[in-house]
């Protein structure tokens, strides 16, 4: 496992090359290949990639990111290679184009080694979803990395690829990086292009980075940040320069500590990892400041109308005519359409549909999806109203750690009562990430969220860089 | 509002999805669970509160209207299950009711 800054040192040391770094990363998911974070793996297109990049680094003309290798959530197209979404739907589909964010990573100099697995169709909180089989957490195979970037987040804790991009639209990138020990981004909303992205929310859609550290992530957002043409709901704001953010002084900023995040139902261990860092951050200068977000307790109910709407609107093109899935056998239309749709998707995504359909349907639509919109905007004035006194806010990103695979499969509600710390993030659209903050007693990882004003993600990669600091040098735990 | 069976024929239908007599049961329990769940958000006022949409206010985003190059016409087929040179390929539309 290695960060970017040693990728760098052994590229200008003369001790590696691109190549020989790519390598390295083929040989874990080698080894890795029992955790089956990987749908698929371009090693000689990447190996390809890295000779150029090496010519390109001897002639000086290398972009920001050469030499870091980056895999990628399975969710997102690569040009010429399969976007399956984790889903029987599309086992064969070959993308016709990059995703905006491809497009640059290539563009900086990175190097794309493969496709990460994922719930179907980004569906999901433990990558128990896939219809390529679940994803294993490292630290305990009998448990789930979270999800539904359970893939992107395995990657990068196992060392199969530097970083990775996931896809956040409840907490699908916060939750795996607390499951699996690493740190997760999810962008305001807007501030990522998601032309490429095969899409399931789109008010809440939101790609992101996974990394080993802060600085990691900070530079592919620095890559795949800022308007683009091709996606009308990317923002016009100017992308700031994230690596100059993490000063490591904390100073004077002022942390919000909501007091609902904290309530019953938060594992004891998790509840004194958080104190421990906040008392860090105090000890440093920081106003460690309590506040309210009072409907706090509706955000899932809010989200699972609101998401599981806008996914059977979706998911409707799935349909069998111009590409996908297509049942065999089949003698009229209609029954193309109810077949290929019935035997291309999974349980949960077929549980979302009829959820979303139910709650769009005539004589529902007010009660559900209206009544939805409107606490949203209620959860949003939260934050908002928290936002005037404080710069940030600190919570738990997961009321526990990693669960065992199977506990709560066969149970729904209780699978989406495990974004409840996440789901608020993408409601009221703002950014969030999530870094390592200790373990629990069976060693399991511990995820601590700050949570940010919209577009305002130098101040939260701030703290969390600054944690991190504080959290290697701290002690033992 | 509890949902019954038929309501979630009703709405397998809408959503061009069929399943077993089995499956039907394990839904009809799963959303009554989950919608009770929701009706959560009923101890709420918000009859003065305006829906929202989009988390970032923009209005309409609009650009030139030019013609530009798409897909060829092999590149757009390339992923389709039926197709012949230039279509895709479905079952007989006509007389389908």
């Amino acid at each position: 496992m290695r960060t970017y800054d040693s990728i760098q040192t052994d590229l200008s040391a003369g001790v590696a090359t691109c190549e020989s770094i790519t390598q390295e990363y083929l040989g874990a998911i080698e080894k890795g290949r029992h955790l089956n974070a990987m749908i698929s793996v371009f090693a000689e297109r990447a190996l390809e990639q890295a000779r150029t990049v090496d010519q390109k680094l001897a002639a000086g003309s290398a972009g920001p990111l050469a030499g870091m290798v980056v895999s990628i959530k399975d969710v997102i197209c690569v040009k010429d290679e399969k976007v399956t979404c984790g889903s029987k739907m599309l086992e064969d589909f070959v993308s016709l184009y990059d995703a905006t964010v491809v497009e640059r990573l290539k563009a900086a100099d990175a190097i794309i080694i493969g496709k990460n697995n994922m719930d179907e169709f980004a569906m999901g909180s433990s990558t128990e979803n896939s219809a390529f089989g679940r994803v294993k957490l490292p630290h305990d195979p009998e448990r789930v990395p979270g999800g539904s970037s359970g893939g992107s987040a395995v990657a990068v804790r196992a060392g199969m690829s530097t970083t990775s991009l996931g896809t956040d639209t409840g907490g699908s990138i916060r939750q795996p990086a607390a499951f699996t020990g690493v740190v997760g981004l999810k962008p305001t909303y807007g501030r990522v292009s998601r032309y490429g992205l095969v899409a399931f929310a789109s008010s809440f859609d939101c790609i992101g980075p996974f990394g080993l550290n802060t600085k990691d992530v900070a530079r592919v957002l620095q890559a795949i940040a800022g308007h683009d043409p091709q996606d009308s709901t990317s923002a016009h704001v100017p992308v700031p320069d994230y690596l100059q953010s993490l000063t490591k002084d904390v100073r004077g900023l002022r942390i919000g500590i909501p007091r609902e995040y904290f309530a019953e139902g938060l594992a004891d261990e998790i509840r004194e990892a958080l104190e421990k860092h906040i008392d860090r951050l105090r000890d440093n200068g920081a106003v460690i400041e309590e506040v309210s977000l009072p409907h706090t307790e509706y955000t899932i109910a809010t989200y699972y109308i609101l998401a599981t709407a806008e996914a059977s609107s979706n998911l409707a093109r799935f349909d069998g005519a111009r590409y996908g899935y297509r049942a065999k056998g089949i003698q009229d239309l209609s029954e193309m359409y109810t077949k290929s749709r019935s035997e291309g998707f999974g349980p949960e995504v077929k549980r979302r549909i009829m959820l979303g359909t139910y709650v769009l349907s005539a004589g529902y639509y007010d009660a559900y999806y209206r009544k939805g919109q409107k606490v949203r905007r209620l959860i949003q004035e939260d934050f908002l109203k928290a936002f005037r006194s404080v710069d940030c806010l600190i919570t738990p990103t997961t009321p526990s750690t990693a669960f065992k695979a199977g506990e709560k499969s066969g149970d729904p509600l209780q699978m989406y009562l495990s974004d409840i710390y996440t789901t608020s993030a993408n409601l009221a659209g703002i950014p969030g990430i999530s870094i390592p903050c200790g373990t629990d007693h069976d060693g399991l990882p511990i995820g601590l969220q700050i949570l940010g004003k919209q577009f305002d993600e130098p101040t939260i990669l701030r703290v969390s860089d600054f944690l991190e600091s504080t959290f290697e040098e701290g002690s033992g735990n | 509002m509890s949902v019954t069976r038929k309501d979630v024929e009703h709405i397998a239908k809408l959503a061009k999805l069929e399943f077993t007599e089995e499956e039907k049961e394990t839904f009809t329990h799963q959303l009554n669970d989950i919608l009770a769940y929701m009706e959560q958000l009923n101890r709420l006022d918000t009859e003065k509160v305006e829906p929202l949409s989009h988390v970032i206010e923009l209005s309409n985003v609009f650009r030139e209207d030019e013609v530009k190059r798409g897909l060829k016409t092999e590149e757009a087929l390339k992923n389709a299950p039926s197709k012949n040179e230039k279509f895709f390929k479905v079952p007989k539309v006509i007389g389908d009711t």
